[in-house]
């Protein structure tokens, strides 16, 4: 039997749009994952930390505030410090096309954006671990 | 409304109808779906007739317009007198852009003010803060100082506008700011009209912009009810919120369930604090979504209208009649926008605002159609007031007032909507009231549910999305949206640092242990914080005094 999938939801920023983040979460778990949802107004530190002691395989960031970019930037640069660059990190908000591109130059595993089917977000996460 | 005779008529007649008519037609041509509901599940039938309504009493349920409790609308003439406010939300980058903006949009016709803060100032950090990095000047925009409030309504005569101020754990602040503005200007307070959200339950609950726990919150809250009453009678003390809410995922239902009781518990704080709810209760006003649903949310409207006015006349004692209106601001359903097929939004928008001036709104926000991308673009936004512009002065709507009051379908919806919200109340008192039910995180599981169901059902394809889930397109063309300028936060900074520099800092620090004394000793904060701003002390400094004495709220994590 394979390990159960471990993942952190997390919430960074000043953002308090938490719906969408909270129902990735509920997907996740009802596709047999274990979910940690951080909650709101998260500092990079403190996620970074919580996806280290908590050993997840996954990090899950929702943001609709457009602080994306240099969100994204600082937690990268703190997974680094933490030697957990390799664990890939998922993008969910309202996220322009342009940022699309440059967050995936930055190794962002994925982004999604409104719309996108919960069912295709639990594909591309199993995937990201194989 | 209908004598026993004509109803026992109607009786044998639909059940002809239903034997004869329906049943071989339905045999032969299925209907389109198993069931029809409401967003609220509440079940929807073929027709209606008078049936369903026969209950209803004209002069207690509905009344005429302008008359308890106020079901057909909040003044006698509605439209027909004025219309509706065109009032659209905007604000960005640094005071000098959104500044801009407000003359462009009074430049188009618009008739209102309604101002969006960035992040940091709505929850109390100045923009050289480490918690403020890449979210300055973002989602609205950044005020640090009176300096920036200056800046953002210059050449706007205050006592001219009407103002909204989307801003609630920082609000004393914000409307400190602007009556310390007005004194520059030349205006007395007691000519200022608007309104600041100032709706902190809903943040705990949906918006996410809270600092300290509840009660200080409440405190805060009932200081701003008393100093307005006082010295700014034409203000807005509080806009009581659903729209939040619902864009959490509530259904229409708990939309005006769980609004109404944010307002019961703000009517109980300042019934405690002492006030008159005769007189504070005038300056209450709501802001409700305007989601797809068409007749539900219709009826959505005109069923908050009629349980606040019942609830003020019975639960409160209220007897001034203009304490018992429910005056709200509706804005179109953020949620229901659609990052495909963009255009597609003019007609959600479309009739989203159309269900609103039917349910009697007092002003409007239309969504703009490439809100699921990013910030609006001034050509969007123009076609999103226009929207309301064709409304208003084309298609002859507001020429009577509430022309669906009497569908049978429309009422029956209105009093059943009624009476699951009634359930919904006794819930939450036996609960021990709102702020009990959102620290139990009762509130918040109930609309997530709500929110979840409803993606699954998009996701079986059981709700259909246009664009989305059916219809889809393919597209790769990179939309324009609004560019946002990566130096507003540098500037914005350094314009703080300048501040900083020129003005007297004793008297700063003065002001700020006043305002700490006062919060402690439980005085009304506002004539301290009105001192503070007129000193220049900055937004995240304020907050900060408060935050030492009051702490701050951590959130009860649902899931």
């Amino acid at each position: 039997m394979e390990n159960k999938l471990k993942v952190l939801v997390a919430k960074p920023g000043l953002d308090g749009h938490d719906r969408g983040a909270k129902i990735v979460a509920m997907a996740l778990r009802d596709a047999g994952m274990e979910v940690i949802y951080t909650g709101l107004r998260q500092s990079p530190e403190e996620i970074v930390k919580a996806a280290s002691q908590e050993n997840v395989d996954i990090i899950g960031l929702s943001i609709l505030s457009g602080a994306h970019l240099k969100l994204c930037e600082r937690i990268q640069k703190l997974m680094k410090e933490s030697d957990i660059e390799d664990k890939p990190v998922f993008v969910g908000g309202i996220i322009p096309a342009k940022d699309v591109k440059k967050l995936k130059e930055m190794g962002i595993y994925e982004v999604f954006g409104p719309g996108v089917p919960l069912k295709k977000i639990v594909e591309k996460v199993k995937e990201a671990v194989k | 409304m209908f004598d026993n005779e004509e109803l026992e008529q109607i009786k044998k007649q639909r059940k002809k109808w239903e034997e004869n008519v329906v049943e071989p037609t339905v045999k032969r041509f299925p209907e389109r779906k198993e069931e029809f509901k409401t967003s609220s599940s509440h079940e929807i039938k073929k027709t209606y007739t008078p049936l369903d309504v026969e209950d209803l009493e004209y002069v207690n349920d509905l009344a005429f317009p302008g008359m308890p409790p106020y079901t057909r609308g909040v003044q006698p003439t509605m439209y027909r007198g004025k219309l509706w406010t065109m009032r659209q939300y905007a604000g960005f980058g640094t005071a000098e852009e959104s500044n801009e903006r407000f003359h462009y949009l009074m430049s188009q016709g618009q008739t209102g003010l309604s101002v969006a803060f960035d992040l940091p100032t709505q929850i109390g950090y100045d923009s050289d803060d480490s918690m403020a990095e890449g979210e300055v000047g973002r989602v609205g925009v950044a005020i640090d100082s009176l300096d920036d409030m200056e800046t953002l309504f210059r050449e706007i005569p205050l006592d001219k506008v009407s103002t909204s101020m989307t801003i609630n754990s920082t609000a004393a602040i914000l409307l400190a700011m602007y009556i310390a503005l007005a004194e520059k200007q030349g205006v007395s307070p007691d000519k200022l009209k608007g309104t600041i959200q100032n709706d902190i339950l809903k943040e705990y609950i949906a918006r996410g912009t809270y600092i300290f726990p509840p009660e200080p919150s409440m405190k805060i809250i009932t200081d701003i009810f008393e100093y307005c009453s006082e010295y700014l009678p034409g203000f807005n003390t509080i806009s009581i919120s659903g729209y939040h809410i619902r864009e959490a995922g509530a259904n229409a239902v708990q939309e005006i369930a769980f609004t109404l009781a944010d307002g019961i518990a703000y009517v109980e704080a300042a019934i405690d604090a002492g006030l008159d709810p005769n007189v504070f209760g005038k300056r209450l006003s709501f802001f409700f979504n305007a989601h797809n649903n068409f007749f539900e949310e219709i009826a959505k409207f005109r069923a908050a209208r009629r349980i606040w006015a019942r609830i003020m006349k019975e639960r409160f004692n209220v007897e001034n009649n203009k304490a018992l209106r429910l005056r709200f601001h509706t804005q179109t359903g953020g949620s229901t926008l659609t990052a495909q097929q963009p255009l597609n939004n003019i007609a959600r928008v479309a009739y989203q605002a159309l269900a609103a001036v039917l349910g009697g709104t007092q002003s409007l926000h239309t969504n703009s159609y490439d809100e699921a991308l990013g910030l609006p673009t001034e050509e969007s936004v123009t076609a999103a007031l226009r929207t309301q512009q064709i409304i208003a002065y084309e298609t002859g709507v507001a020429d009577t007032v509430d022309p669906l009051g009497g569908s049978y379908f429309i009422e029956k919806l209105t009093s059943d909507i009624e009476k699951k919200v009634m359930e919904y109340l006794s819930k939450i008192d036996d609960l021990g009231g709102m702020v009990k039910a959102i620290e139990k995180g009762y509130i918040q599981k109930e609309i997530l549910n709500t929110a979840y169901e409803y993606q699954l059902n998009v996701e079986n394809q059981k709700e259909i999305v246009v664009g989305v889930n059916k219809f889809q397109t393919d597209e790769d063309a990179e939309k324009e949206i609004l560019e946002f300028d990566p130096e507003i936060e540098d500037r914005q900074k350094e314009k703080l640092k300048t501040l900083k520099e020129k003005r007297d800092q004793n008297t700063v620090k003065e002001a700020l242990e006043k305002l700490k004394k006062a919060a402690k000793e439980d005085d009304n904060i506002m004539p301290y914080v009105l001192d503070a701003v007129k000193h220049y002390a900055t937004v995240g400094e304020i907050s900060s005094a408060l935050r030492d004495v009051f702490g701050e709220y951590t959130e009860a994590i649902i899931l």
